[in-house]
């Protein structure tokens, strides 16, 4: 069973790299990419902690409901552990 | 003579039956004086020189799909390749000879069943560093909304027409990886050389807004 994650409905200010349209959305861990340098802190110059880094897949369903074109294709993104939580 | 009557060149047509386009004379952006100060500070503290800096550009420029198709026709020709090009595109890419720096990238494969497409929505991320510097469209607004709400209207319009049994499964670059599409090997192709296969890798069937030309 892979494992299930929803992305963290957070807004925080300055720069983020987990888009807009994925917020609050639940999908499953398509593999696990290693740790990678914070975004977030490298956008500032700040010496960046190591974050891990994840490719999350969603349903076209889970994203834009019935009006999606066919509800079984599907969207891969990266996104940041600190953005997810586990289900 | 056109520069007696400045104000009105905009309204007519160069000889060659083109409007005259405006000089880049208008006022430096932000970010273009940036880009200079801290240019010509590098130079000047004798970290680089403009020789090494036009040397890089011309390294970026000289980048083009065909790297990438080299690297595809492989992948059809050899299938411990393909395995090895699957697990690992970026060091796969560097068994071939291709200077691609930190790049790390993924390669998804199109198959029957499965027809992939990449896309950045946040900004323009792009394996430039295999496949060159990506087309205009790539980095327009229309595409990176579209592309991720919308994808088999995309797809049509670039003349990509996928039955309902095939699943689209849409990547979008939002952080470290970089995307390549491993096309599916076109029927009838049994014999061709890796070379001869190569020229039917077009950079669109790349990114999965397109199909290999078929022989």
């Amino acid at each position: 069973m892979a494992e299930r994650v929803r992305v963290r409905s957070m807004a925080p200010p300055g720069h983020v790299r987990a888009p807009f349209y994925l917020r609050g959305k639940e999908g499953e861990i398509e593999r696990a990419l290693g740790e990678f340098g914070n975004p977030e802190e490298l956008a500032y110059h700040h010496d960046a902690s190591r974050k891990p880094l994840y490719r999350v897949r969603f349903t076209m369903r889970e994203l834009w409901g019935e009006a999606a074109e066919r509800p079984e294709d599907t969207l891969d993104a990266e996104i940041y552990g600190h953005w997810l939580e586990r289900l | 003579m056109p520069h007696d009557h400045h104000d009105h060149d905009h309204d007519h047509l160069s000889p060659s039956g083109h409007p005259f386009r405006a000089d880049n004379d208008t006022a430096l952006t932000y970010w273009q004086r940036m880009e200079i100060a801290v240019r010509e500070l590098l130079v000047e503290k004798g970290i680089l020189t403009p020789g090494e800096i036009a040397a890089q550009i011309d390294a970026m420029d000289a980048r083009s799909p065909a790297d990438g198709a080299a690297v595809v026709a492989r992948a059809w020709v050899d299938p411990a390749f393909k395995a090895r090009l699957l697990a690992d595109a970026s060091e796969a890419s560097r068994e071939m000879g291709f200077d691609i720096g930190a790049l790390r990238l993924i390669a998804v494969e199109n198959t029957s069943e499965v027809h992939n497409l990449i896309v950045c929505t946040l900004c323009s991320c792009y394996p430039r560093n295999l496949l060159g510097l990506p087309p205009d469209w790539y980095k327009t607004r229309a595409y990176r909304s579209r592309a991720v709400i919308e994808p088999r209207a995309v797809l049509r319009e670039f003349g990509v027409t996928l039955p309902d049994s095939v699943t689209v499964r849409v990547h979008d670059s939002t952080a470290d990886m970089r995307y390549i599409v491993l096309p599916a090997r076109p029927e009838g192709t049994e014999g061709m050389s890796e070379a001869e296969l190569a020229a039917l890798v077009t950079r669109d069937s790349m990114i999965g807004t397109g199909l290999p030309r078929l022989p």
